[in-house]
């Protein structure tokens, strides 16, 4: 059996969800799912759309939502918190380390084939330092729960984590509905996430800045599938949201055009991708793009925030090592734990993974969304064989995991209290300091026993709390 | 501010002040067909050619009722339907999202999609409550301005599109009337054409307001002077080009900057003032109100312009 994150395997209530639990009585289920229609008319009035990154789909689709929360107590809080941050510095020490003297490559720890043939490699990047070291300036971590006191990181998500609007969204909400719930204050609160994020994206502001950073939201458009969080982000932090073609370089300064004239702007929160930020750099073919802001990067004239390239850190063939940069960089055993991955292009371990199929999850290195993979268990023979001989085919482009034993978390079902699997992501800021709001976006899988968390895939988010003790 | 930015405001408000009047028209189309004399069956042509898009029927073709809802309420081909209007306006909000207010916002979100589920037979039978919810729509949105919008740039932008949309529609009201509606051989002023005029009172909203200015009796000249001239009514084109001027003026100072529009402004508004009604008339109402489409049109291209739209 699963751990329960609400139920000890007595049937009993454990601790920290017995406020919860006496809310569910007083309530009823009935009356729960009754506040759970007005929850969803809240969200759709206000227009709260929104799909995860990389898992396409209709983009102004609502993604479900679940009232019950998600608890964490202080005390497991602060191990994940911990393990959060060593993480988010390790990576960006990683980042620095792959544009500099790879010296973990040098070390013989990392395979340099793994690193520098890697598309997510930007050549364009060696032997620049961004301002304050800072590459990765907002690193989402995927944490799953196996057991009482057991984390497993999932995936880390170096360039442009989405979900965090979910987060204050979900928030929001909850203390709309259920304010006796929070008027105990033993919720933390995690409302202070936007000024954290402005503060950190003005402590990374270029050498070229006099006086206050000016900090913009840079996003694709009103098309795109998290144009709503780009535009609640910028909202929130009272700063301009613009698209490519608002800005224009001049002088070695990026400027956007205002009613007033051009005006200079010193940090860029980009939501777009690497390939479409400069079609002089990069894609030439991207309409996207503003033409010759990487070259008033590279001269300290703006910030990006990520910076180019920062998505080697966050490869799938590149997260195995994690734990060893930890240990590297950081002369720190890792608090988080990776989950236990075999790599194809290895030929004992591909060998290991082809003979358990069944019993694993496979991926694709460079998928996402639960796109590509296989769930062992839960396919057919033929479904197997059909995947197997897509990995001989391409070793190097899969890994494989095992099939954990996902906690699940008590979610609303039509007539009872259900349990179904979670994962969680904490988003961690990286400025001149390190922040990290207490909470997060936990995802969940709607259908029982599936493990697919994934918004186009059926899942839905919830409320995520961290309790002051 | 972006002048992406002030160039979605403006045009919002140019839409949903554009979706309100269309409504308003096909109330008033309906009414004229109810009204006594209603044979030519003309009415719905004028409604159409109201909106500026009368090519797109051919010519001499009638235009029943059915024709009118399809195009006007739901055709998304034509640009400046109800549900194409709302859609642009709510494309503008969403790539401003940050300029608005949240009350502003969900006025625009709420049931955006509402009209798609409609064909014409059930547009046409359910068209009161269609047109109220229009209304209400478009209402709520001004109101939610009204009453939280930041009073800085953005706020000017938006008061601007919708006054130079309003005076654009007064003023092809005005025309529609005394230009196409007008059969040779009535005499100005006969039965028929007093329903019309007052029609077109009632497609403004001012009928009450015309007897509070003018008492009982309704004459072409006095609902021409109520329409264009007087500053009272807040459909008049004199009132919205007042707006139009107001409005620009505190760009200006804001940006501490003057550009062509704002002289254009001040002219129209000069010109306007220099007319009475008889005067209109001597010249011709339809020459009069060309003319004022002609600046219109021509300052919405220097506001443009003056802010780097585009």
């Amino acid at each position: 059996m699963p751990f329960h994150e609400m139920f000890e395997p007595d049937g009993s209530i454990r601790p920290c969800y017995a406020e919860v639990q006496n809310w569910v009585e007083r309530t009823g289920i009935a009356g729960l799912n009754r506040r759970m229609d007005e929850a969803e008319a809240i969200f759709r009035r206000i227009g709260i759309t929104f799909a995860v990154y990389g898992e396409g789909g209709d983009p102004e689709r609502l993604i479900p939502f679940d009232l019950l929360p998600r608890i964490f107590t202080g005390q497991e809080w602060r191990v994940l918190d911990k393990g959060i941050r060593q993480r988010a510095r390790a990576l960006n020490a990683f980042l620095h380390d792959v544009y500099h003297r790879g010296e973990i490559v040098k070390a013989g720890i990392m395979p340099a084939d793994i690193i520098y043939r890697n598309s997510a490699y930007l050549a364009e990047m060696a032997d620049f330092t961004p301002p304050g070291k800072v590459y990765s300036h907002i690193v989402g971590i995927d944490i799953v729960r196996t057991g009482p006191t057991r984390f497993e990181v999932l995936e880390d998500n170096c360039r442009t984590p989405s979900g965090v609007s979910y987060m204050l969204e979900n928030r929001e909400i909850m203390t709309r509905m259920f304010p006796e719930l929070f008027a105990q204050g033993v919720v933390a609160p995690v409302d202070d996430y936007p000024a954290e994020l402005l503060k950190s994206l003005k402590e990374v502001a270029p050498p070229a800045c006099k006086g206050d950073p000016v900090v913009v939201v840079l996003t694709p458009g009103s098309l795109n599938s998290a144009y709503y969080e780009h535009s609640f982000l910028a909202d929130l932090m009272g700063v301009e949201l613009v698209e490519p073609a608002d800005l224009f370089v001049d002088d070695d300064r990026v400027w956007m055009k205002t009613t007033l004239g051009p005006k200079a702007v010193d940090v860029i929160y980009r939501r777009i991708d690497d390939e479409y930020i400069d079609p002089l750099v990069f894609r030439p073919d991207s309409l996207l793009g503003v033409p010759g802001i990487f070259n008033v990067y590279r001269n300290g004239g703006v910030t990006l925030a990520s910076a180019p390239g920062s998505g080697i850190a966050d490869d799938k063939a590149v997260y195995i090592y994690v734990p060893e940069m930890i240990r590297f960089y950081l002369g720190e055993q890792p608090i988080l734990d990776n989950i236990q991955t075999w790599q194809c292009g290895k030929p004992d371990e591909c060998a290991y993974v082809l003979e358990n199929l069944h019993e694993l999850v496979a991926k694709e290195v460079h998928g996402s969304g639960g796109y590509g993979m296989l769930i062992g268990p839960k396919s057919t023979k033929d479904e197997i064989a059909a995947y197997a001989d897509r990995i001989r085919a391409n070793p190097g482009e899969f890994i494989a995991q095992p099939t954990l034993d996902l906690s699940t978390v008590p979610t609303l079902g039509p007539a009872a209290v259900v349990g179904r699997h979670a994962d969680f992501r904490p988003y961690c800021l990286v400025g001149k300091q390190i922040r990290l709001v207490p909470g997060g976006l936990t995802r969940v899988a709607l259908t029982e026993g599936s493990l697919v968390v994934n918004s186009s895939q059926g899942g839905g988010v919830k409320d995520t709390w961290v309790l002051q003790d | 501010m972006l002048s992406r930015t002030a160039e979605n405001l403006f045009w919002m408000a140019r839409y949903m002040e554009r979706a309100e009047a269309t409504a308003r028209l096909l109330t008033m189309g309906q009414r004229m067909a109810i009204l006594p004399g209603a044979h030519h069956r003309d009415e719905w042509r004028s409604v159409v050619r109201a909106t500026g898009a009368l090519n797109h029927f051919p010519e001499g073709a009638q235009v029943t009722e059915s024709d009118a809802i399809a195009f006007l309420m739901l055709d998304l081909d034509n640009p400046s339907s109800i549900r194409s209007s709302l859609l642009k306006a709510r494309a503008n909000a969403k790539s401003a999202r940050t300029m608005l207010t949240q009350d502003m916002w969900e006025a625009l979100n709420e049931g955006w999609r509402k009209l798609d589920s409609y064909d014409v037979a059930e547009a046409r039978q359910q068209l009161p409550a269609l047109i109220d919810w229009v209304k209400t729509r478009v209402m709520t949105f001004r109101g939610a301005a009204h009453s939280g919008q930041l009073r800085n740039e953005g706020h000017d932008f938006l008061r601007a599109g919708s006054a130079l949309e309003r005076a654009q529609m007064t003023l092809r009201l005005l025309d529609i009337k005394y230009y196409v509606l007008l059969p040779e051989t009535e005499v100005v002023g006969g039965n028929r054409d007093h329903y019309q005029w007052t029609s077109v009172l009632y497609a403004l909203s001012g009928a009450r307001a015309f007897h509070h200015v003018y008492g009982g009796t309704y004459t072409p000249w006095q609902i021409t002077d109520f329409l264009m001239l007087n500053r009272l009514f807040p459909r008049s084109v004199a009132y919205c080009y007042d707006q139009l001027a107001y409005r620009l003026n505190r760009l200006a100072g804001w940006h501490d900057a003057r550009a062509a529009c704002h002289d254009t402004v001040r002219e129209m508004v000069a010109d306007l003032e220099k007319l009475d009604s008889g005067e209109i008339f001597r010249a011709g109402l339809h020459e009069t109100v060309q003319s004022g489409l002609m600046s219109t049109n021509r300052l919405g291209v220097e506001i443009a312009q003056a802010y780097h739209f585009g």
